[in-house]
């Protein structure tokens, strides 16, 4: 009997050394004359037991990790192929605490499958969304199931996706797009990567939907440069993708028509702004459009479009097959369905949690996260990127849902979580807020081309204890002119991270 | 910049057969569907602060000093690149505006040389202007920060205007007069963020794509662009509007002025023919103006042995016509004709042809265009099935074919915006 091995090829476990462990326990198996089929699957997220190896077993896939290349040899002595015990064996994978209480409906099949094998996908519920939506009467009946679903944009800005194609679908023109934004690039976030990495046709599948909903038959997807196994792997999966017919000029057989292109970025964060983003789809360079125009009216090449994240797109076809109300009953309040959140910075067990909306930073970094990797108590946590506020410990118990974490002072955005531990100078943190900004502004609008920059300065004179007061004012006032003169989200949001530091960590200012 | 202030809308005109009515700090305005919020102020009469916008390119939105207020919206839209909409109300000026357009220029400032007095626009300058419109009264930011004014090198390679990056304010109006204006594309924002600079490519001026149209210069508020004969010789005290005479074209242009010698030619943005727009050689190429070898009074001789002689208007037009009738007498009605250059006006050449057809009573008139643009009338005949010169300004126009063997080098103006 074959023994079926499955080790990650997401970049994370690959990172960790999975390459070696894979080649390790062929050349161990064919030493010891074991039949191993190794299957290279996406990541089951829970990156600090990277490489995380499984192996199928009556009982079900029971998992090693972390393993190394030189616990090969004990693994195979401990008999690991049929599940024996090893001081690395963490049981049933799906019994481990971290991944059983979790709500994985985007996430569904990753980890689980091989990427671009088009038969793992069918069977494990891949395509029902495209049939039932190329089974519905209009496009309309799409977007209407889209709306109820309550499905808000993942990539930050929550703007209800439903409401988004229903404005390119009424838009006048013959030529609309789909463009999908997977210029990932908030610290601390890797959901879209591995997304694309572990499940890239539940991507291709959300956005041929998009194209049936709006009346779209060209697709884009905008991948950051950072990303190049994600490359490989989407550019495998449109071409394997295309010969099946699942999309072209007769998507399933249905007389629709519905292709994808990939487009790389150039290592630009600003790109990741969806009108910088069609700037550069269109081959410009990466500057901020002002709105409106929205896009949803004149997107790319001044054609009604649709943009939404790698995330958004991939959890349109669940909607599509389990209906709207089985997505809108999990979630809270306005925030409906579920979010994949990353656990990243200073902490124990980092790696990716999908739950429905309304669990609490507490969770997160404590339950799943195990606290800080150093051990010391978490004075900070950043959620949602660079441009999110630094939270601390007195906001742990706000809910995560958009609303009610916002008038909390917070920002859910993307979903990543960056966690400091005590020995975090959080006025240098408020600096590199400024410095990020400085480093990745667009250059179009003065309020953030040049006050990023005089906000590192100012920044570094209160730290010198230069003037200390009036450059606190100066401080303040700089913010306030980015707040609400940027031009987009860069400028704007670059003050949250530094006056939730000045806020909640004054002493800090004070050194 | 023109020296002599003219008003400057902010955004392009919009035609529309639909009309717009928005209240502007408490005036109704009327205006074309599609018209700016930043337009429609200026028709009202309200002047809403402004660096990156100006009436002769799209609103950009970068500079921020714009932003007004609109009732049932959130936050502080830019005024420039904010469409008017029926029934809108606007607010020009708050405190809170206040305080943002001051926040926006102590930025500019904190990064702009403080050296107004000796600055070759002094008295001239957006920049300037603007800090004094918004009440900018002190920049906290110091001494000792990033800047680009400390190492920055002029670019003295153009013949006619000089290139200081020192004076840059990163408002891309260069950049997109060249795309817009002109179409040729040579100038680009490099770098990002701080860092962005404009270049013209990865060389200096001269060897660049620049063609020395000036509309760059024109755009620029600042004195980053600015014209040699300025640099040189300071700012003009009134201005003269007047025809370009280098071709038939007949630009309208501002010959600013100094007492009574020519300090700038600027293409007039009322000018019918050129919209504001020129080429090198009437921007720059009017050193003949004053020149030494100009012939400024008529002259005549009877014979090419003898010397020119200085005569009144009367006696030059006397004796030619006088030599016309003579000739006709002597050799016959055929004997004389009329040729036209291509510098003249369709307005002069109609006017030729008439004295030569009424007055000497033949037909031998003709114009060196219909020599240099036989090709051309030639191209649009056969694919077009009529045929006319490409003189005619018409920027809303769909693009119009020609197969002259060079019409952006003879008549470069009206052509650059249809490239």
């Amino acid at each position: 009997m074959t023994h079926i091995v499955y080790v990650p090829i997401d970049a994370t476990a690959r990172s960790v050394g999975a390459d070696d462990v894979a080649a390790a326990i062929a050349r161990e198996a064919a030493a010891r004359g074991e039949p191993v089929q190794i299957v290279r699957n996406g990541t089951r997220g829970l990156c600090w037991l990277e490489p995380l190896v499984e192996v199928v077993t009556p009982a079900g896939r029971v998992a090693y990790g972390p393993v190394d290349v030189a616990d090969v040899a004990s693994l195979f002595a401990a008999d690991f192929l049929r599940g024996g015990a090893h001081p690395l064996a963490h049981g049933r994978t799906d019994d481990i605490t971290w991944l059983k209480g979790q709500e994985r409906l985007t996430f569904a099949r990753v980890g689980l499958t091989d990427p671009l094998s088009l038969a793992d996908y069918k069977e494990h519920g891949g395509l029902r969304g495209l049939r039932a939506a190329l089974s519905a009467k209009t496009g309309s009946d799409i977007v209407e199931e889209l709306v109820r679903s309550g499905l808000r944009g993942r990539g930050g800005a929550a703007f209800p996706a439903g409401i988004k194609w229903r404005t390119v679908a009424g838009a006048p023109g013959p030529q609309k797009y789909v463009c999908c934004n997977a210029d990932e690039g908030d610290s601390g976030t890797f959901s879209d990567r591995m997304l694309m990495e572990g499940d890239p046709y539940v991507l291709l599948e959300g956005m041929t939907i998009a194209g049936l909903a709006v009346g779209a038959d060209q697709g884009y997807i905008y991948l950051r440069s950072e990303y190049p196994d994600a490359e490989r792997t989407l550019m495998a999966a449109i071409e394997a993708a295309r010969a099946a017919g699942w999309l072209g000029r007769d998507v399933l057989g249905s007389g629709r028509a519905f292709d994808i292109e990939l487009r790389r970025g150039a290592g630009a964060y600003i790109c990741g702004e969806e009108t910088a983003m069609l700037e550069s789809l269109e081959g410009k360079r990466g500057m901020v459009r002002p709105k409106p125009p929205l896009p949803a009216i004149s997107g790319l090449f001044g054609k009604p479009t649709v943009i939404n994240n790698v995330i958004t797109l991939a959890s349109v076809p669940i909607i599509l097959d389990r209906g709207a109300q089985f997505y809108a009953d999990y979630g809270m309040g306005r925030s409906r369905g579920t979010l994949p959140f990353q656990l990243a910075g200073n902490i124990k067990r980092g790696g990716l949690v999908e739950k429905a909306f309304g669990l609490t930073l507490r969770e997160l970094v404590y339950d799943y996260g195990g606290g800080t990797a150093s051990g010391r108590p978490v004075r900070a946590v950043q959620v949602g990127g660079p441009l999110g506020p630094y939270l601390p410990e007195s906001k742990f118990d706000v809910p995560l849902d958009y609303e009610v974490f916002a008038a909390a002072g917070g920002m859910i955005g993307h979903g990543g979580l960056v966690v400091f531990d005590d020995t975090v100078d959080m006025a240098l943190m408020a600096r590199y807020a400024m410095e990020f900004c400085a480093i990745e502004s667009c250059g179009k609008c003065t309020p953030c081309r040049i006050g990023s920059t005089r906000g590192v300065e100012v920044i570094d004179r209160i730290r010198n204890n230069e003037r200390r007061g009036p450059n606190l004012a100066l401080l303040r006032d700089l913010c306030d002119t980015m707040t609400h003169g940027s031009l987009c989200a860069m400028g704007g949001l670059t003050p949250a991270p530094v006056l939730s530091a000045l806020e909640h960590f004054p002493e800090d200012f004070q050194r | 910049m023109y020296s002599v202030k003219e008003p400057d809308a902010g955004t392009p005109e919009r035609k529309s057969s639909e009309q717009v009515t928005l209240e502007i700090d408490g005036h109704a305005v009327t205006v074309p569907a599609g018209t700016s919020v930043m337009r429609a102020a200026a028709d009202a009469g309200v002047r809403v602060p402004k660096l990156c916008a100006t009436e002769s390119l799209e609103a950009f939105g970068s500079c921020r000093l714009c932003l007004v207020q609109i009732e049932g919206r959130r936050g502080y839209p830019a005024s420039c690149t904010t469409i008017a909409e029926p029934g809108m109300k606007v607010r020009t000026q708050s405190d809170p505006l206040a305080k943002l357009r001051r926040g926006v220029m102590e930025m500019y400032i904190s990064d702009h040389p403080l050296d107004c007095l000796t600055c070759p626009t002094n008295g001239n300058c957006e920049l300037q202007e603007q800090a004094g419109v918004v009440g900018l009264r002190e920049v906290r930011y110091g001494e000792g920060g990033a800047n680009h004014f400390k190492k920055a090198e002029k670019d003295t390679s153009n013949p006619y205007f000089d290139f200081d990056p020192a004076k840059c304010i990163a408002c891309s109006r260069c950049v997109r007069a060249c795309e817009e204006v002109q179409g040729t594309f040579a100038l680009t924002l490099q770098g990002r963020g701080f860092e962005s600079k404009i270049a013209s490519g990865n060389t200096d001026f001269k060897s660049s794509e620049c063609v020395s149209c000036g509309a760059c210069v024109q755009a620029c508020p600042t004195a980053t662009l600015v014209e040699k004969s300025i640099v040189e010789r300071g700012q003009p005290d009134h201005s003269v509007v007047t025809t370009c005479a280098y071709c038939g074209v007949g630009c309208s242009f501002r010959a600013e002025v100094k007492g009574s010698e020519v300090v700038r030619m600027v293409p007039n943005k009322d000018g019918h023919a050129n919209h504001g727009h020129s080429c090198v050689k009437g921007r720059f190429a009017w050193g003949y103006a004053t020149h030494k070898d100009r012939i400024t009074k008529p002259m005549i001789r009877s014979s090419i042995r003898d010397p020119w002689r200085e005569v009144s208007w009367d006696e030059a037009i006397a004796y030619a016509a006088s030599e016309f009738k003579r000739i006709q007498a002597e050799h016959g009605r055929g004997a004389v004709g009329g040729i036209t250059s291509s510098r003249c006006t369709n307005e002069e050449t109609y006017l030729v042809q008439k004295l030569v057809r009424a007055a000497f009573g033949n037909n031998n008139v003709d114009t060196c265009a219909r020599v240099c643009h036989s090709p051309t009338g030639y191209g649009l005949k056969t694919t077009l099935g009529e045929s006319a010169a490409p003189r005619t300004s018409t920027p809303s126009s769909t693009p119009t074919s020609s197969s002259s063997s060079a019409p952006t080098r003879r008549t470069p103006t009206p052509c650059s915006p249809r490239r």
